[in-house]
């Protein structure tokens, strides 16, 4: 294993070569290169990388552009996982064969996709990764919507948002089904780590991808990305949408290690109500109005529940 | 690869990022590496932009939040410092300016007209008011 790449503090991290270009066409304010550039600085060794289709992919590999500085393959929607599995299986059966050019490199593969790609379209292949324990990381663009095509609801949409396949109306609160607890989903195939992400707590963020990195076997990463123009807010306050998620315990950032240690790795100082989180996003707004403010109780205590939860894990040890 | 058409692509072509090989991208600087016209780092979205960041280098503490939130790598950082805005790729989006913790800040939005000297001349006072 190779040396774990020293950051001690932002100055420190700042001093990052980036391996992700600008002018890609994401829109202005997007989460997903945040957590993207948060991801690859936090090492220095070679990086093998896989997209699924999905904004990330879509905006950052316009031909005849790329954005990326390091080798990185697209398939399809459903396979981002399993281009980085065959790459990697590849890899150690070529290392086993003492026919790598230079076996002192530590390529660390990863392969990006959103929740559409990850809860829903290319969710066994995901699966089938985990369980297979491929030496490589998994990183869902959590931003609970099918962005790319226009904000169709994913298996990620939460309760009472608004998406163009479940709009709100006057007979609709949008969507009704839960979010997917995909987190516990994939700790359930007892990888060696899975952890939640936010790109606000960039600290939080580099020690965890370390950490993975540093794991041999699988990793699964959920990370939160707010998306400006399907949550409907002002771009400028992307970083304040990922305060209230992590704030307001909507996305805790907590750990799980070999599918039973439960780590919370932040626990806010201040605990933002619900209701400010989702006041913040277009996507929510009809919660507001009397007929629907119950909705905003329910969604309360079921955040509550889930951290009542989370504790009680992490205390159990089991 | 020669920046062609979209529709004259060579199957199996490859897009190389770089002229020649680069043994430590992670060690080598954007200026120091020879992209090609394959790399979006030789394109720019600068006219994407309405608004544009003015960076004030009077009230910077060289925290860097403006370097690690900044979506499109267009707050330039070397040896620890701030040290300007790549207008090329900066989108406008103004994550920078609402991660700045400086009072008076030390990056605004201004129009994509405005003069940047001008701005900076005329640049507010520290607000007293509430945070
Ligand atoms: C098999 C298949 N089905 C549908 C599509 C169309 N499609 C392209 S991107 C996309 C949405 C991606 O959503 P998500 O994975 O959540 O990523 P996001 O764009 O939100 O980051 C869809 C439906 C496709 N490319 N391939
Ligand atoms: S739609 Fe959302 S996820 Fe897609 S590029 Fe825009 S902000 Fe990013
Ligand atoms: S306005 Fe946005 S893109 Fe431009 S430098 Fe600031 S954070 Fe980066
Ligand atoms: S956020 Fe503000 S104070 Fe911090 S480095 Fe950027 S410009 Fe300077
Ligand atoms: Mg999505």
């Amino acid at each position: 294993m190779s040396e774990i790449k020293k950051i001690k503090n932002l100055k420190e991290f700042s001093t990052s070569a980036d391996r992700f270009e600008g002018a890609n066409l994401l829109c202005p304010g997007c989460a997903h290169s945040i957590i993207v550039r948060e991801v690859l600085n936090a090492t220095n060794d070679d990086l093998i990388l896989a997209a699924s289709t999905g904004c990330l992919e879509v905006c950052t590999a316009v031909y005849p552009y790329t954005s990326w500085d390091a080798s990185w393959i697209h398939i399809g929607f459903e396979n981002g996982s399993t281009a980085v599995a065959g790459a990697e299986a590849m890899y150690k059966a070529l290392k086993t064969k003492g026919r790598l050019k230079q076996p002192e490199r530590t390529p660390k593969f990863v392969a990006f996709g959103g929740d559409g790609a990850s809860y829903d379209i290319g969710f066994q292949w995901i699966s089938g990764c985990m369980e297979r324990n491929h030496d490589m990381m998994y990183i869902v663009l959590d931003n609970e919507v099918y962005a790319n095509t226009g904000g169709q609801r994913s298996s990620s949409t939460p309760i009472g948002s608004s998406a163009t396949t479940t709009p709100a109306g006057s007979i609709s609160y949008g969507e009704t089904k839960n979010k997917k607890d995909m987190m516990g989903i994939m700790a359930a195939h007892h990888i060696p780590y899975a952890a939640q992400v936010s790109p606000n707590k960039w600290k939080d963020m580099v020690k965890k991808i370390q950490k993975g990195f540093a794991t041999e076997g699988a990793v699964f990463i959920n990370a939160v990305s707010p998306c400006t123009t399907e949550w409907k807010f002002d771009p400028k306050n992307t970083m304040h949408l990922a305060d209230l998620a992590t704030d307001s315990l909507v996305f805790p950032l907590y750990e799980v290690i070999d599918g039973r240690e439960y780590n919370i790795t932040y626990r806010p100082k201040n605990i933002i109500p619900v209701e400010e989180y989702l006041a913040a996003q277009g996507r929510f707004k009809h919660l507001f109005k009397d007929e629907y403010k119950y909705l905003i109780k329910e969604w309360q205590e079921r955040v509550d529940a889930n951290w009542a939860y989370l504790q009680r894990r992490e205390e159990a040890k089991v | 690869m020669a920046n062609t058409g979209w529709d004259e692509f060579e199957i199996g072509a490859m897009l190389r990022t770089f002229d020649g090989g680069i043994d430590d991208i992670a060690g080598t600087k954007q200026e120091d590496r020879s992209y090609t016209q394959n790399s979006s780092y030789t394109a720019s979205v600068a006219d994407w932009r309405l608004v544009k960041p003015v960076y004030n280098k009077d009230y910077c503490i060289d925290c860097q939040f403006c370097w690690v939130y900044c979506p499109d790598v267009s707050i330039i950082s070397r040896d620890k410092k701030m040290i300007g805005v790549d207008m090329d790729h900066c989108k406008g989006c103004g994550i920078c300016v609402e991660v700045c913790p400086t009072n008076p800040k030390s990056l605004l939005m201004f129009s994509e007209q405005a003069d940047e000297e001008t701005e900076i001349a005329s640049w507010p006072s520290k607000d007293k008011g509430e945070e």
